[in-house]
């Protein structure tokens, strides 16, 4: 019984067909190829499948694709950069050794885009709470929270 | 597997009316999909699309809050922050801002968990829950809708459509608690809500609700009663936190311990009456 859903997938339409009670995470990853989304606890603790569905962060692995809906917007990581060009939260993430292992960092961008893209200018404060769903066992935070930090004083447009 | 995507109301009403698709309700999911842990049901209804129930209305004399708002909507909503700021502090402490965006108070309170975040808020400002069936609507008490661990007075083709709090009286202030092991993504240790009138340093109402210390959300009748009418001093707060640490039943789990708990309920109860009392008009 599997569904079509129209969807618009990193500014593309796109006719998507999976089972609806298959996790969006693996529709992504698996039916699309969008891996860049990754799979951390697999039950909306860690953050690292965030996307952004329509302006929202949200955690990938705890929604259903029944649950989308024709038209729905859907970001992931792929959809941030340029073709040839990082784009500034990677760039900012990259100088400032904000990824270690590289497991959060996608779903930790998204968070901040979703942030960024709805409040171009946090105070420190409201950046720690954009990413506090967001797990790393890595860097400690306190790099990660600079490298969005530069981007908001870097002034570029997200 | 059945997958219902409803379109509204009656329609939803309609498939869970007939007992061949009696299948669970999904909303935001982020309990459920947690909870099914990939051994989907044979059937789920949909109600996620039903956008009668996402609606926050102001009333005379009370808010109504439809069962498929978003905390993240609570969050922003001048009529809520105005009207039960507390509720407003809850739901910022719901997981994070993911789990924000999709989950639904409605969710959060049908899930009946004791730890939830929202009930212990609308139960301290004695909020009623609207439960609708084919049949028609009924209102009752948040306080009478949780029966025991995990069980809720919903019947099987009954949907919460609604929760419904009454606006503050005049002198009312609330403050909701959380003590958890950290500010996101956490559990809690313990989760209450004080709402009071209290007037040149006399107690002329107060409702305490509480989380995580008990198989439900629950009220402290006895402390509340006790409360009732007096002067607050030094003495009466004190007995108030010993009447709350002996009126509460916590166990110990994963979280905590029942010792833990009934320590930090009393000092939340202390906290709140000795922030009142100071900010009293005449203290």
């Amino acid at each position: 019984m599997e569904k079509n859903i129209a969807l618009i997938i990193n500014g593309k339409k796109r006719k998507v067909k999976a089972h609806p009670a298959e996790r969006l995470l693996d529709v992504l990853r698996e039916n699309l190829k969008l891996t860049g989304t990754k799979e951390g606890c697999g039950e909306g603790e860690c953050g690292a499948c965030s996307i952004v569905l329509n302006g929202e962060v949200v955690n990938s692995c705890i929604i259903i694709f029944g649950q989308l809906d024709n038209g729905d917007e859907i970001t992931t990581i792929e959809g941030i950069a340029g073709k040839k060009k990082l784009h500034p939260l990677q760039q900012h993430f990259l100088e400032c050794g904000a990824s270690q292992c590289g497991i959060c960092t996608p779903g930790m961008i998204m968070a901040a885009y979703a942030l960024l893209k709805k409040n171009p200018k946090p105070t420190r404060e409201e950046i720690k709470e954009a990413v506090a769903g967001n797990l790393c066992r890595c860097t400690g935070y306190t790099k990660i929270i600079e490298a969005i930090e530069k981007c908001v004083i870097s002034n570029v447009k997200i | 597997m059945r997958y219902f995507k409803c379109e509204n109301l009656t329609e939803a009403l309609g498939v869970i009316a007939d007992k061949e698709t009696r299948f669970p309700l999904l909303a935001g999911g982020t309990d459920l999909i947690v909870q099914w842990g990939g051994r989907m049901p044979e059937g789920i209804v949909d109600i996620g699309g039903v956008e009668e129930l996402k609606l926050i209305v102001q009333r005379e004399n009370v808010v109504e809050i439809g069962a498929l708002v978003t905390h993240g909507t609570i969050v922003a909503s001048k009529i809520v922050q105005r009207d039960c700021s507390a509720l407003v502090d809850a739901c910022k402490t719901v997981g994070a801002i993911q789990i924000q965006n999709r989950g639904t108070i409605g969710g959060n309170i049908v899930n009946a968990s004791p730890a939830g975040d929202t009930p212990p808020v609308l139960m301290a400002f004695d909020a009623k829950v609207e439960l609708t069936s084919l049949a028609g609507r009924r209102h009752i008490p948040l306080r009478e809708f949780y029966l025991s661990y995990r069980k809720t007075a919903l019947k099987p083709d009954e949907i919460l459509t609604r929760v419904i709090i009454p606006k503050p009286k005049p002198g009312e202030s609330a403050t909701f608690y959380k003590i958890g092991t950290r500010k996101a993504q956490a559990i809690s240790k313990v989760v209450m809500c004080v709402r009071s009138i209290i007037q040149n340093e006399i107690v002329e109402d107060i409702a305490i609700a509480l989380g995580s210390v008990a198989p439900t959300v629950v009220r402290a009748p006895k402390t509340e009663k006790f409360l009732m009418g007096k002067k607050l001093n030094e003495n009466i707060i004190d007995e108030a936190r010993k009447s709350l640490a002996e009126e509460i039943k916590p166990i110990d789990d994963i979280r905590s311990t029942a010792d833990y708990r009934k320590f930090v309920a009393a000092n939340l109860l202390g906290r709140y009456l000795t922030d009142t009392f100071l900010r009293s008009p005449s203290a």
